[in-house]
C-alpha cells in the first residue's frame, strides 16, 4: 500500500538508528504517549535497536486500559438488561469487570454487538425500535469526532432509542500530570500522531515551554518512530524544547477544524478518572446539556459501583513511565492477557500486554528459539 | 485504539445527509464518513479511524519526508558506520 510499506524500509531504519547513535551523547528517557506507538515499538523491537543510552518508556495512551473499572461495571450492568442492545468496539469485549466481561454477558444471553463505527448504532437502533441501543463511547481525541457524530446524528434524525455511555479522555492533561509528578523521569515525548490529526498540536506548545521538554508529534510506522526519536534527541542534545511535527504527511499544526467544531458542539471538558492513575482535572469529555437525553448514565441511572484493583498491580506507575512491566511480580505469571489483573494488560495496546505478546516475559534463552518478531 | 489506516477513496456518495465514501485498504473496501474532510476527491488517500476519515494524506509531503529519509541513507553511507556494541540490526 502507498505510504505504508515505504515507512517500514529496513535499510533506512538501520541508517536512522546509526544517526541516533551518533547524535546521542547522554542518556535520555523518552515517552511515546500512544498505545498504538507502544505496540509498534515492541512488535518491531525498536526499543532494542536503539543505543543503550536511549530508554523508551510507555505512556498512558491506551483508552481501553485507562477506562476505569467502575465504568466497565456500569457498562456491564446496562448490557445485562433485556431491553438493551449494547454496542462496543471489539477491544472492550474481553476487559474484565468485577464480575465477568462482555463476552460472558453475551454468552448468557445478553445482546452485545461489536461495531466497526459508532454510526452502525444508528442502523441498529432504526432496525430495533423496541430496544434501547447503547454505545460504549470510549477513546481519546482521535475517536471523539466519530462519537460526536453519533450523538449529533441521533438528535438530528430523532433516533431516540440510542444513547452513549461516555468515557472519553484527553492527552494533554495526562502529559501535564506525568510531568508534574515528583517521580517523573520523562525528558522528551513522541506526541500522539492521530490525536493531533484531529485537534492539532497548539495545546502541546505551552507544555513544552513550561516543563522544558521536547514534544515531537509522531506517526506509527517504524521509520516514523525512529525519526521521531531522532528529532527528540537532537532537541535534547542541543537544549531545545519545542513542539515539532514528524507526521507532516498527515497533519498540520491546527488539526482538523470541521472535526473540532462538531466535538465542541457535542462535548464539553470534564474531570475524568483514569484507571490506575486516578482523577485528572479537565482530562476528559462529557456530553453537553443539550445532549443529556442521549447520555446512557442519565437514561439508565446506574448507581456508583465500588471497585477494588489488585494490590500487586503497578499499572498506574507503568502508565506514567515510572516503571516497566518487568518490575511487576505478577507479570506473565498471575497476570496474562487471558487473565488480566490490571489496566495495562487488558488491551493489546497496553504496555504489559504488548510485552507479553512479543515474548518479553520469557528468558533471553527462550527468545532465541522463538525468533524476535522483527521484520 | 487510536490507530487510523490510510486508504484510497474509490467512490463518494451521500447517505442520510452525510458525505460518505468507499475506501480501499489493500484488498478490503469499507465505507467511511467524509464529513470531516469535505474537500476529498476520488483517488485521494485518507486516514480512516472507526469509519471516519480524520485527515487526508498529503502525497507530496509523504514523498518529501520519505526522500529526506532516503537521503539520510546516502549521507550516512559516506561516513563509515561506527558500531560499538554490536546491537545494530535489521528491522
Ligand atoms: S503485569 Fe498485570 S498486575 Fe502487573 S502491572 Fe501489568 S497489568 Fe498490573
Amino acid at each position: 500500500m502507498k505510504y505504508l510499506d515505504e515507512y517500514r524500509d529496513g535499510d533506512i531504519a538501520a541508517k536512522l538508528v546509526e544517526r541516533i547513535r551518533r547524535v546521542q551523547t547522554k542518556p535520555w528517557v523518552i515517552m511515546e504517549v500512544c498505545g498504538g506507538q507502544t505496540h509498534s515499538i515492541v512488535k518491531n523491537g525498536i526499543d532494542h535497536l536503539l543505543p543503550g543510552g536511549v530508554e523508551l518508556v510507555h505512556g498512558p495512551g491506551c483508552p481501553v486500559c485507562v477506562t476505569p473499572l467502575e465504568m466497565i461495571d456500569k457498562a456491564h450492568a446496562i448490557a445485562r438488561r433485556s431491553d438493551v442492545i449494547f454496542c462496543s468496539f471489539g477491544d472492550m469485549l474481553r476487559v474484565p469487570g468485577s464480575d465477568g466481561d462482555l463476552f460472558s454477558i453475551k454468552s448468557r444471553g445478553g445482546d452485545v454487538r461489536v461495531v466497526y463505527s459508532p454510526l452502525d448504532c444508528l442502523k441498529i437502533a432504526r432496525a430495533n425500535p423496541d430496544k434501547q441501543v447503547v454505545f460504549f463511547a470510549i477513546g481519546f481525541e482521535t475517536t471523539a469526532p466519530a462519537n460526536a457524530m453519533l450523538a449529533w446524528q441521533a438528535r438530528q434524525s430523532k433516533v431516540d432509542n440510542v444513547s452513549l455511555l461516555v468515557s472519553h479522555v484527553l492527552v494533554p492533561p495526562a502529559i501535564e500530570a506525568i510531568l508534574s509528578s515528583p517521580e517523573n523521569r520523562v525528558q522528551g515525548f513522541l506526541g500522539p500522531g492521530h490525536v493531533c490529526a484531529v485537534v492539532g498540536y497548539t495545546e502541546y506548545e505551552p507544555l513544552a515551554a513550561r516543563f522544558h521538554v521536547p514534544i515531537v508529534v509522531t506517526g506509527f510506522e517504524p521509520l516514523d518512530i525512529l525519526e521521531g526519536v531522532l528529532m527528540v534527541i537532537e532537541q535534547l542534545e542541543s537544549g531545545r524544547a519545542e513542539v515539532e511535527n514528524q507526521y507532516s504527511r498527515v497533519l498540520a499544526r491546527g488539526g482538523n477544524r470541521p472535526a473540532q467544531e462538531l466535538i465542541a458542539r457535542v462535548f464539553e471538558v470534564s474531570d475524568r478518572k483514569w484507571r490506575g492513575v486516578g482523577t485528572i482535572p479537565g482530562s476528559g469529555f462529557q456530553l453537553r446539556d443539550e445532549f443529556r437525553e442521549f447520555d446512557a448514565e442519565h437514561r439508565f441511572s446506574v448507581e456508583a459501583i465500588d471497585t477494588r484493583e489488585p494490590a500487586v498491580c503497578i499499572s498506574g506507575q507503568i502508565l506514567q513511565g515510572i516503571k516497566k512491566p518487568h518490575d511487576c511480580p505478577a507479570f506473565g505469571t498471575e497476570c496474562t492477557p487471558q487473565h488480566p489483573l490490571g489496566a495495562t494488560m487488558v488491551s493489546a495496546e497496553g504496555a504489559c500486554a504488548a510485552y507479553y505478546a512479543y515474548g518479553r516475559h520469557l528468558k533471553d534463552a527462550d527468545l532465541i528459539t522463538i525468533g524476535d518478531g522483527r521484520r | 485504539m487510536c490507530l487510523a489506516i490510510p486508504g484510497k477513496v474509490v467512490e463518494t456518495f451521500s447517505n442520510e445527509g452525510m458525505h460518505m465514501a468507499r475506501v480501499q485498504f489493500g484488498g478490503v473496501t469499507r465505507e467511511a464518513c467524509l464529513n470531516y474532510v469535505p474537500e476529498t476527491r476520488v483517488g485521494d488517500y485518507v486516514l480512516v479511524h472507526v469509519g471516519f476519515a480524520i485527515s487526508r494524506v498529503d502525497e507530496e509531503e509523504a514523498r518529501r519526508t520519505f526522500e529526506a529519509l532516503a537521503e539520510l541513507d546516502q549521507l550516512s553511507e559516506l561516513d563509515a558506520p561506527v558500531v560499538e556494541d554490536g546491537r545494530g540490526g535489521a528491522l
